[in-house]
């Protein structure tokens, strides 16, 4: 249990599983969203949690491997949710059991969701379920500002594993999240412009601190915007080490984010971004991922009257990396896969999807080292699927996480067997 | 649902019921029904009258036939290979070896899938329309649990453009429901899923009316942070059982009226309308309940007043009293998976749908959203996939029923439209794949014989008046 204990100080990055003995799965059908694309009749080997081999039927395998026979299954690397709240939030409302929000005053880009996470949420199973390997998963800081200006940032994402056994493995901090449109004009007094000067003078408040700790520590600094955690959690955004995701969805506040970007030297990714197909080429030439939601579709709002289905596959073909999204609520997981499938039917490339679900958001995360797709050195997150993973008749036969195999028991299940009468 | 009425009035079978009874006959002659109107002004008689009535007209359409089709009845029959037509807005032929008639459009399905149109019995849209602002929000009274005197066709924004999303996922029909923070909600509304610019022009023409109530979390944390009454499950149930009998006394004065034909009428309430028409059995109770528990406390309540509860909705603990609700013969609308994030939808399961469906109960696959009422195909699909694991075996063309027939039946208007049968209304999809594929989109819609929708043409996308000028590229 050498590895739990690390975990659990915080110390494990990408935890590899302790399982020594080799694993091969043959007769697959490999989709590796790497080099070699599909493999038809493939083998794949993982050991002590990193992929080993991948390759035909004539890839070698180690004498002493488990062999496991899929049967000409679809294996794909483990899906990785770009958004959301798993292990965070059981029951949305029941406050004890939602630990994705807070409304603590003065508490925003210091917000860091690592502390409150649950590997034994009854939701991490569900998710599994549904061939979710691991999630980006985010809160939402919401109190008032100090002295009453506006709360700009809503905190800090961490990057989790959904094998409970290494305490879901946690990498945090791997974003900042930020709102600018409706809701980020509603947090600074009801303009998109009195948001935009407000985190412009943030920034440059951070710079004043970072240049100024003594100053600061002495109170010989101008008031600042943000209290001192805020201050210190937004220094890697300005340097540049930690993503900025930004919730947008307008364009012309989709072009005042690249702006921003441009101006600070910030690394961004788009979520949402319904209207992004209107600024497509803008954003592909920033190099920008964009997490898009293939089922936002109506203009629920003014800032999205010109969603569409087609979304995703505007951006794609514009040459924007696309990460599919959308898994939104702890719950909803579950179903990702099924909004890759809806994108597909409204143009995106199979191919992109299933790398939008994968490969594109372990990109987008800074973690395509370690994650996203199977080739040897990468860890073993791998899916054994009965047929495309896009289709509800098709389940994850097997899951693995870091090379560990992973229970198909969770509660809903247990509640179907309770209820289920025998066949006549 | 024998006493349904052909005209949507609500009330005729109140005046029938006292007319006809031996009381009235032994007393003097019963003055003639346009009498006794004649003695109360406008507005003040509920009887017979049909109030805000359907100006719907079927789109005039030519013939077509869909041919080489693979067919989902909603009968329960798979047809491969097989012919719809239809014709002066109706269905003339389904089946194999079908000869279309002359001077039909022919439409060659290649093989491609069809099914009735779509069909939603759990929709807010135009009551909760997009964009989703303050002066768009209609949908929930809630400012007394018991408002059975709204009638949500007043809400109703037919410019909604949910409305043309949801057709281009082959939404023929739906039943737009006020919200469920009111133990009485108030009445519903079966719409054809037609562009209009008026609801009367949308109205289901004889469907039957709803009444929309609802158990739970919703309308006793509503009320009860409010300080009043309903703050509990029992505080609802308390709150609901006096309305009912504030309801049974209104029929009755009603009744009694009717009997002397002369005298001072009662002072008519809308709400006690709709209350006394579903004691009446003219209007349907489509009963928000989450929990198995609450359900068979609503069945007794039921009881206790005698009506019938003809679905509830949500439903998602329904798996856990399949046999309760097939003895009840009560329909269940449900989502196949959805976690809600309330405590009384913590045991939604998969599988839901599928052990209904084996029990014998009538199930139907809802949205209740704006966007699930585009991909109710799917949302079945993820029902059955569930059921199919676990061992049941449901075919397609029982599941299709899920989204056709069988949310038609809850509306009360299976008579009409939710199959593929000779004589009823030409509502139609024709699929690009199985509709349970995931990359299944509606390529065709038809409602009453005319096309409404056709994903491969522009020009037969109908855009609300809200969006005429969207800055959407073609496709």
């Amino acid at each position: 249990m050498r590895l739990l204990a690390l975990c659990a100080a915080g110390a494990c990055l990408l935890a590899s599983s302790a399982l020594a003995q080799p694993v091969a799965i043959t007769n697959a059908r490999l989709i590796t969203v790497g080099p070699k694309g599909v493999v038809e009749d493939g083998v794949l080997v993982f050991e002590d949690g990193v992929i080993k081999a991948v390759g035909d039927a004539r890839t070698p395998i180690p004498a002493d491997a488990r062999r496991i026979d899929v049967k000409g299954s679809v294996v794909t690397p483990g899906i990785i949710s770009a958004d959301g709240s798993l292990g965070l939030s059981e029951v949305g409302s029941v406050d004890g059991a939602a630990d994705n929000r807070t409304r603590t005053p003065g508490l925003g880009a210091a917000f860091d969701i690592q502390y409150a996470l649950n590997p034994e949420s009854l939701l991490i199973p569900l998710a599994r379920s549904g061939g979710v390997t691991r999630a980006v998963v985010s809160g939402h800081a919401g109190g008032p500002g100090l002295d009453g200006r506006p709360q700009l940032f809503s905190g800090q994402a961490a990057l989790i594993s959904l094998d409970p056994a290494t305490r879901l493995d946690v990498r945090p901090k791997v974003a900042m999240s930020l709102d600018i449109g409706e809701a980020g004009a509603a947090a600074s007094g009801g303009s998109r412009a009195a948001e935009l000067i407000a985190l412009r003078a943030a920034f440059e408040d951070v710079r004043l601190f970072q240049k100024n700790r003594a100053a600061y520590e002495r109170g010989e600094l101008r008031s600042l915007a943000l209290s001192q955690a805020d201050l210190e959690a937004l220094i890697p955004v300005l340097d540049g080490r930690q993503r900025l995701v930004i919730g947008v969805s307008r364009a012309s506040d989709i072009e005042q984010a690249l702006r921003l970007a441009a101006e600070y030297r910030l690394k961004i990714v788009l979520s949402g971004a319904e209207e992004g197909w209107q600024v497509a080429r803008q954003i592909a030439a920033a190099k920008v991922p964009v997490i898009v939601d293939p089922l936002a579709n109506l203009p629920g709002s003014f800032e999205q009257l010109g969603a569409t289905l087609y979304n995703a596959a505007r951006l794609q073909a514009a040459g924007v990396e696309v990460v599919v999204g959308g898994g939104g609520s702890a719950g909803g997981v579950r179903d990702l896969r099924y909004n890759a499938g809806i994108a597909v039917a409204r143009g995106l490339s199979y191919d992109k999807a299933i790398e939008g679900l994968t490969l594109a958001t372990a990109r987008t995360f800074g973690v395509a080292d370690k994650l996203g797709s199977l080739e040897p050195g990468k860890i073993a997150d791998i899916v054994v699927w009965s047929g495309d993973p896009f289709q509800p008749a098709s389940a994850a036969t097997a899951v693995f996480i870091a090379g560990r195999e992973q229970s198909q028991q969770s509660r809903v299940r247990a509640l179907r067997d309770r209820y289920l009468k025998p066949q006549p | 649902m024998t006493r349904r009425l052909a005209k949507g009035a609500a009330l005729i079978g109140l005046f029938l019921a006292a007319s006809s009874g031996a009381l009235a006959q032994a007393a003097k002659p019963a003055p003639t029904e346009t009498a006794l109107a004649l003695k109360l002004r406008p507005g003040l008689d509920p009887r017979g009258a049909d109030f805000y009535p359907s100006t719907y007209k079927p789109i005039a359409s030519r013939p077509v036939a869909i041919v080489n089709a693979n067919i989902l009845t909603g009968t329960g029959a798979e047809i491969r290979g097989g012919t719809i037509v239809l014709s002066g807005g109706k269905i003339a032929a389904v089946g194999q070896g079908v000869t279309p008639p002359a001077g039909a459009q022919i439409v060659d399905a290649a093989g491609r899938w069809v099914t009735p149109g779509v069909i939603d019995a759990h929709s807010h849209l135009g009551a909760f329309s997009s964009p989703g602002v303050d002066g768009t929000r209609d949908g929930n009274e809630n400012v007394d649990p018991v408002t059975p005197q709204v009638w949500v066709e007043h809400s109703v924004w037919p410019q909604d453009p949910g409305f043309d999303r949801a057709r281009a996922g082959g939404v023929t029909s739906l039943m737009i429901l006020p919200g469920s923070a009111n133990l009485f909600g108030g009445r519903s509304v079966a719409l054809k899923n037609v562009p209009a610019t008026t609801v009367q022009a949308m109205k289901f023409p004889g469907a039957p009316y709803g009444l929309k109530m609802a158990c739970g979390e919703n309308p006793k944390e509503r009320y009860g942070s409010r300080g009043r009454s309903p703050a509990t499950r029992m505080g609802n149930l308390a709150v609901t059982r006096r309305t009912w009998i504030e309801a049974g006394d209104y029929a009755r004065r009603w009744e009694a009226f009717g009997r002397r034909g002369t005298g001072d009428a009662p002072k008519r309430d809308v709400g006690l309308d709709t209350l006394s028409g579903v004691l009446n059995g003219d209007i349907s109770v489509q009963n928000h309940c989450y929990r198995a528990d609450e359900m068979g406390v609503v069945l007794d309540l039921a009881k206790e007043f005698g009506y019938r509860v003809t679905a509830f909705h949500h439903a998602v603990e329904a798996y856990k009293i399949a046999d309760l609700l097939k003895a009840n013969n009560v329909c269940a609308a449900v989502w196949a998976n959805r976690l809600v994030g309330k405590m009384e939808g913590n045991d939604a399961i998969e599988e839901n749908a599928g052990i209904l469906q084996q029990a014998g109960v009538c199930v139907a696959i809802h949205s209740d959203s704006a966007t699930v009422i585009q991909r109710l195909n799917i949302e079945s699909s993820i029902a059955l996939a569930a059921a199919r694991r676990a061992g049941i075996q449901i075919s397609d063309a029982e599941a299709v029923k899920w989204f056709t027939a069988n949310p038609a039946k809850i509306m009360g208007v299976l008579d009409q439209t939710g199959t593929l049968e000779v004589g009823k209304m030409g509502d139609v999809v024709l699929w690009s794949h199985n509709p349970f594929d995931i990359y299944a989109v509606a390529k065709k819609v038809y409602i009453d014989g005319a096309q409404v929708y056709d994903d491969d043409d522009p020009a037969q996308q109908h855009r609300s008046d809200f969006e005429l000028i969207q800055p959407k590229e073609v496709n």
